[in-house]
């Protein structure tokens, strides 16, 4: 199997940075490490921290939503809780999750020894916990965090309190971390690959990675633009978003949304990539249509950055506007259809079992493909006139971003573990995970399409009775679908502690470099010399 | 630029440099935490910020110097091959586009101000409902401006900056020049001025504000127009600030004898950010100052 | 209340298995509303068309899968195939998702393109959003110089527990909006502080409202009734609170309603002139202020610092007139950009903001008093001219 290279058997002490643990030890060694599987398990670690606050501050929402009137919160408190939790599931909770996929794996996979850049990379993860204090330390300022909803959105966030300030420079950390560490990954990928690895052999994941980190690098500048914009307008006097010096409210949506639709694409992408290494390995056959999944990433990248205005349609753009940017936003349907069709495709005539990582891949699949056509839904005009700012949408992007990308993380995790770690998880609790998340997930977001149709708004903190049914079932999913992923911790650590050992090849179908060239659990350092390629 | 990475697998010669554990990262990471607060702090009135401001500052140099140091140090003590050679060439261009694309973010707020908004405000159905009597011009400060305040002309000083950064893109050059065929005296006159060229073009600029607030009543607070005015200069001027002390730092290793003919990125990376620069002003000179 | 939520929610908990979402669904609102207007059907037939189709093409590409996850499973000794490539249907799975687009492309632009047409309304209608109301100026058409505030009409208690909620709750409002069936009604939207979002569900009409700009949206109601909404964009605390009522009523009885509206306007247009006495202003001041200014002053004054400052105690509330006249009626602006204490002037009369200020005077802990605590319509009038 792991038979070709020369991993550990080389002269150490060049520079004592092949000491096992590098210089430091203790606390110190995670702080200042350079290795990449180190940060990666820091960046893992920290966005699961980052999906129970968020988790949390969700709960807190459908704790207040179960019931009409005002329950346990003010209604300032309750937009705080909706900002905070959008702006830590994504930044803190989504991204970093498979930034910490990409660290682990992308060398591995490419067979280099580490990224290309090791100290930097140290410092894309060291800027988050940063970023995350800022942003917790906004709720303890006079005004609290502010009550915006994650978009930020003008002239709202001039009347917030210190919080906001906080806020923006938290975005800015993020931003800064997002650029380094996509800086890293696409030169790590350009430049370290092993010999005879081309472009068109790298595994997908490494594909919708560099493709992720391009739309990273360009998307992150604009969006610290735009709250840069915020920051002055609220303190030196500049007038970006207010009509009366000229500016437009209008012009800040612009910009956040020439970020965030990108961004959207940035949190799916990287879950494509797991989805398509899990699916051929359980299906025990090769990716279906590999080149075309590269072309449809690409083509979903370059129309991410045309299509952002399908966020406004009511804020009374020109209808030639309005038209463009619905054809723009449903020709995405096509790249992603590609991908959908090719990954059942794949599953076609395969040899399947279905292991936790299988099952949430198929999940992810079935309910991924529910959220676009609702993404597609929104993406007609007249329909979103209707829809736009109701929880038709929550429903719609919960679906692409906890049952796309999330369920994709957990599928990578339970996929990955035993080559992190050396050990099995458990596979009956992990069914049992993947069972109650699936169900209790759906209770939650299903539900919501119902309201949004009805016409309950977002971001309310009380709500007509009309609607109360499907909010209380929607609340008691949350608390189910919370409870769930403690059994995920509990198996994480059960596995890590006392998991049985892994096999060198638990996953026969997996044919990707960490599988067949390293042993299990992968050493600390891996491709210190290339491993050969036929 | 750098070669290109298509699907031709680049040289890998030995082994790929991995650096040590250092603690610089996350000293960055508290010092920049430090400003932020601070500045925070500062902005809201809030007693303390200043001093988070200044221990961050403090930190953030500490930390600069230490890195670069280390960094220096492993370049000429000969860590680097071509392998990390051409890491270093693609980092540089990735950073430099999301510069572009930071930059990119203020042009398109000016263009949808002036072609956009101005002319909204100034509409039939504003002027009858919300701004009586607003017409649509550029430069504008808004509808709700008082008062009068002069743009900013082209063709005086910002011409004449415009003629000292493209020269500097050409002393930088003929230093580059020099660097390869190994003509020292060459490179570090000719790296000299380029610096002073950049510290020229600074001090016009700052002379410029001050002419601005002071006679021209033109001020940040000054609408759209002072708004993007200041905003896109001043964060290009931010940014020829940092070239110009990027440029220093490379003069100075030049003079201390670092770099050879064929191994000198910092330099070439250095150079790219200038002529980067340089390209952002002539968008400023012609969309700014100009049109 | 804590014990009655806990014990609502472990009953609903528990109960949910048994009740199917399908029986649930044909009792409960899950689809759009009825329709009211030919835009709103449009809308609807549009959004089932779709529906199918998707539904469609879901139920298609998923029974490949389930299939597969039946027919070829290792565990019944099914051997993988090795094919990974396949350029004829990899050339149709492009091709025929793009010609289904463009099916769905063709209805859709034609009701987009209706949807932006606001030209000749017979009806013109001024919106501009509050925090946290909605003010209504008729601007062009029967009824013209109408004008009034719409607020929340649901009372605190039942937001907050303490009395039992109505039929309507948190979609009634003091002052409906009132306007003609089967004509077209063009709607101008604007806001007075940040954006909030006018929308008619019914009539299919949904339009931000930005502060400083004027944007448009049309409807023509195809039947009388009432019709309710709420404002759908975040605009701070309270954006749960602002809904919409329109009224939608014959011909006739609007030309009644226009009528008595005038009349009501030319009968309580305060006189501007007149003298009034303290105890006069407080009554109507506490009216005042309860309508317009608790949601951020609070009912005790002490507002909710630091966002919204208390007046009880304020330097301004119990110094000199003319400082906080002009507070009041200008707002308060900070650095060039206005706050979220908008100008009251283009909102309540001079009687109404003397009311309130001379009310705010000597309320709470204020004891200003005498001259310097009453404050007559005409100074504010004074001042308002001044500007
Ligand atoms: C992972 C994140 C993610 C992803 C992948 C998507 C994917 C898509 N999204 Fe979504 N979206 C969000 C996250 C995401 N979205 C978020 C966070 C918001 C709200 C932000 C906020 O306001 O807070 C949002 C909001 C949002 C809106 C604005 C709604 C509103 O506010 O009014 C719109 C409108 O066009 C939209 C459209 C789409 C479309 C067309 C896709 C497409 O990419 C989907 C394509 C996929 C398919 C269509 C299914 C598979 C295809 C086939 C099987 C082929 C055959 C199909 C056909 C021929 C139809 N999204
Ligand atoms: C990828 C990102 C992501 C993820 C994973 C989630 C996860 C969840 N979200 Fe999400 N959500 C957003 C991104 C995300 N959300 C965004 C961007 C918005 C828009 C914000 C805005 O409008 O500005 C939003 C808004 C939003 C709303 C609308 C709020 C409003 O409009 O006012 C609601 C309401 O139901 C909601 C619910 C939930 C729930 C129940 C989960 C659950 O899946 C969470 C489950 C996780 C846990 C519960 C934590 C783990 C468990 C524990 C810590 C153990 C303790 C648990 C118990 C004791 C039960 N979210
Ligand atoms: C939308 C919220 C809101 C409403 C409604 C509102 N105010 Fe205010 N008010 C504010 C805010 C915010 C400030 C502080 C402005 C600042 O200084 O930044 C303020 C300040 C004031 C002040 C100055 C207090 C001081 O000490 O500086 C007075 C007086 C005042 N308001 C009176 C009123 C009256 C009278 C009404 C009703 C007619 C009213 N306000 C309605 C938000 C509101
Ligand atoms: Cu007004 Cu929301
Ligand atoms: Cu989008």
């Amino acid at each position: 199997m792991s038979a070709v290279i020369d991993n550990h058997g080389h002269a150490h002490g060049h520079d004592g940075h092949h000491d096992h643990h590098g210089g430091y030890g203790g606390l110190m060694r995670w702080i200042t490490t350079t290795n990449h599987k180190d940060i990666g398990t820091l960046y893992l670690w920290f966005s699961f921290l980052m999906f129970m606050v968020g988790g949390v501050l969700a709960l807190a929402i459908r704790l207040e939503l179960f019931e009409p009137g005002i329950q346990f919160f003010n209604p300032d408190l309750f937009n705080q809780f909706t900002t905070m939790h959008g702006l830590i599931m994504v930044f803190g909770a989504i991204m970093p999750a498979f930034v910490g996929f990409a660290n682990w794996q992308i060398p591995m996979m490419i067979g280099a020894p580490d990224m290309a850049f090791a100290r930097l990379n140290n410092w894309s993860f060291w800027l988050l916990p940063f970023a995350a204090a800022l942003l917790v330390l906004s709720f303890f300022m006079p005004g609290g965090a502010p009550g915006v909803g994650w978009t930020l959105y003008a002239p709202l966030t001039v009347q917030m309190g210190i919080g906001m300030d906080l806020t923006i420079f938290a975005v800015h950390l993020l931003g800064m971390s997002s650029i380094l560490g996509s800086i890293n990954i696409i030169t790590t990928i350009l430049n370290m690959r092993a010999p005879g690895m081309t472009l068109m052999r790298m595994p997908m994941f490494c594909w919708t990675w560099l493709i992720t980190a391009y739309l990273l690098v360009a998307a992150m500048p604009v969006l610290a633009g735009a709250v840069t914009m915020s920051l002055t307008d609220r303190h030196f006097g500049t007038s970006f978003f207010n009509a009366a010096g000229g500016g437009d409210p209008v012009l800040y949506q612009h910009i956040f949304w020439f970020f965030g639709h990108p961004e959207v694409y940035i949190i799916a992408l990287p879950a494509f990539g797991v989805v398509s290494q899990v699916i051929p390995a359980f299906s025990r056959k090769p990716l279906f249509g590999y080149a075309s999944m590269v072309y449809a990433t690409s083509a979903i990248a370059i129309l991410s950055f045309i299509v952002w205005a399908h966020h406004m349609y009511t804020v009374g753009m020109p209808v030639q506007g309005q038209l463009f940017f619905m054809y723009a936003t449903t020709l995405i349907a096509v790249p992603t259809g590609v991908k959908v069709f090719n990954w059942v495709a794949t599953m076609w005539k395969g040899s399947l079992s279905f292991e936790t990582p299988m099952l949430f891949a198929m999940g992810f699949l079935f309910l991924f493909t529910l959220g676009g056509f609702t993404g597609l839904v929104c993406a007609l005009v007249p329909i979103d006139i209707q829809i736009h700012d109701t929880y038709y949408v929550v429903a719609h992007f919960h679906y692409v971003m906890v049952a796309g990308a999330l369920f994709a993380a957990f599928a990578g995790i339970y996929f990955w573990l035993p080559k992190w770690t050396g050990r099995m998880y458990d596979e009956a609790l992990g069914k049992w995970h993947f069972w109650l998340t699936m169900i209790f997930f759906n209770m939650i977001f299903f539900v919501q399409h119902f309201l949004g149709l009805a016409g309950m708004p977002r971001r309310i903190p009380d709500y007509p009775l009309m609607f109360e049914t499907w909010n209380k079932i929607s609340s008691i999913g949350a608390f189910g679908f919370g409870l769930s992923q403690l059994l995920f911790l509990y198996v994480v650590l059960k596995a890590i502690r006392r998991g049985a050992k892994a096999p060198e090849r638990p996953w026969e179908g997996a044919d990707s470099l960490e599988w067949t060239h390293l042993p299990t659990p992968a050493p600390y350092h891996s491709f210190e010399t290339a491993p050969v390629l036929k | 630029m750098a070669q290109s990475g298509s699907t031709t697998v680049p040289p890998r010669q030995g082994r790929y440099y991995v650096p040590q554990p250092m603690p610089w990262p996350i000293m960055g990471s508290f010092s920049l935490f430090c400003l932020m607060l601070g500045g925070v702090f500062v902005m809201n009135g809030v007693a303390g910020g200043w001093v988070g401001m200044a221990l961050g500052l403090m930190v953030l140099l500490y930390m600069m110097f230490r890195w670069f140091g280390d960094v220096i140090r492993e370049s000429e003590g000969g860590k680097y091959g071509g392998w990390e050679d051409l890491s270093f060439r693609w980092g540089m261009s990735w950073f430099i586009f999301s510069e572009v694309m930071f930059f990119a973010g203020f042009f398109g707020a000016l263009f949808w101000l002036r072609v956009m908004s101005v002319p909204d405000l100034a509409s039939l159905q504003s002027n009858t409902y919300l701004w009586p009597g607003f017409t649509s011009h550029w430069p504008s400060a808004g509808p709700g401006f008082e008062g009068k305040f002069s743009p900013m002309g082209a063709w005086g000083i910002p011409a004449l900056n415009t003629a000292l950064l493209l020269s500097s893109g050409v002393t930088v050059t003929i230093a580059h020049w020099a660097m390869k065929e190994g003509k020292r005296a060459v490179l570090n006159w000719f790296l000299f001025f380029t610096i002073l060229l950049g510290v020229i073009f600074l001090g016009f600029q700052a002379y410029e504000y001050a002419h601005a607030y002071s006679d021209l009543n033109l001020k940040l607070s000054t609408g759209a127009y002072g708004s993007t005015f200041f905003m896109l200069t001043g964060f290009h001027g931010f940014h020829v600030t940092c070239g110009a002390i990027m440029l220093l730092v490379i003069w100075l290793r030049c003079l201390a004898g670092h770099f050879k003919p064929e191994h000198h990125f910092a330099f070439e990376g250095v150079a790219w950010y200038w002529h980067f620069v340089d390209v952002v002003w002539l968008g400023l000179f012609i969309f700014v100052y100009w049109l | 209340m804590a014990r009655k939520f806990v014990r609502s929610f472990a009953t609903w908990a528990l109960a949910l298995p048994g009740l199917g979402f399908s029986g649930l669904a044909l009792a409960l609102e899950w689809n759009l509303r009825p329709a009211g207007s030919k835009i709103a059907e449009d809308i609807h037939s549009l959004h089932e068309y779709v529906m199918i189709l998707c539904t469609v093409i879901f139920i298609g590409v998923f029974s490949f899968m389930f299939y597969s996850v039946y027919a070829h499973r290792k565990s019944k000794g099914h051997k993988a195939a090795q094919f990974h490539e396949n350029t004829t249907v990899e050339i149709l799975w492009t091709v025929i998702p793009l010609l289904i687009l463009i099916g769905i492309a063709l209805p859709t632009t034609r009701t987009v393109i209706a949807q932006k047409d606001t030209s000749n309304p017979d009806l013109t209608i001024k919106v501009t959003g509050y925090q946290w109301k909605w003010g209504y100026d008729y601007v062009k058409g029967e009824g013209e110089g109408i004008s009034f505030v719409s607020t929340l009409a649901t009372p605190r208690e039942q937001i907050e527990n303490k009395a039992p909620k109505g039929e309507h709750y948190l979609l009634e409002v003091d002052n409906e909006l009132v306007v003609p069936v089967g004509r077209k009604i063009r709607v101008l939207t604007t806001a007075a502080d940040v954006i909030h979002s006018w929308w008619m569900p019914s009539f299919g009409a949904k339009q931000d409202a930005i502060p400083g700009f004027i944007r448009d949206l049309w409807f023509r109601a195809d039947r009388t009734g009432t019709y309710r909404s709420q404002c759908v964009e975040l605009c701070g605390k309270e954006h749960g609170f602002m809904p919409i009522v329109v009224r939608v009523v014959s011909q006739d009885e609007y030309s009644k309603w226009v009528g008595e509206k005038m009349k009501l306007i030319v009968a309580a247009a305060d006189d501007p002139n007149k003298q009034y006495t303290m105890d006069e202003l407080k009554k109507r001041g506490e009216q005042v202020y309860a309508k317009n200014c608790v949601v951020c002053h609070q009912a005790n004054g002490k507002g909710t610092p630091p966002a919204f400052p208390p007046l009880d105690g304020s330097q301004v509330v119990t110094g000199a007139k003319d400082k906080q006249i002009q507070t009041v009626l200008n707002g308060v602006i900070k650095d060039g950009k206005a706050t979220a204490m908008v100008a009251f002037g283009p909102q309540l009369n001079d009687v109404e903001l003397a009311a309130v200020i001379t009310f705010t005077r000597n309320n709470w802990g204020n004891k200003v008093g005498g001259e310097q605590g009453l404050v007559q319509p005409s100074e504010v009038k004074a001042l308002r001219e001044k500007k």
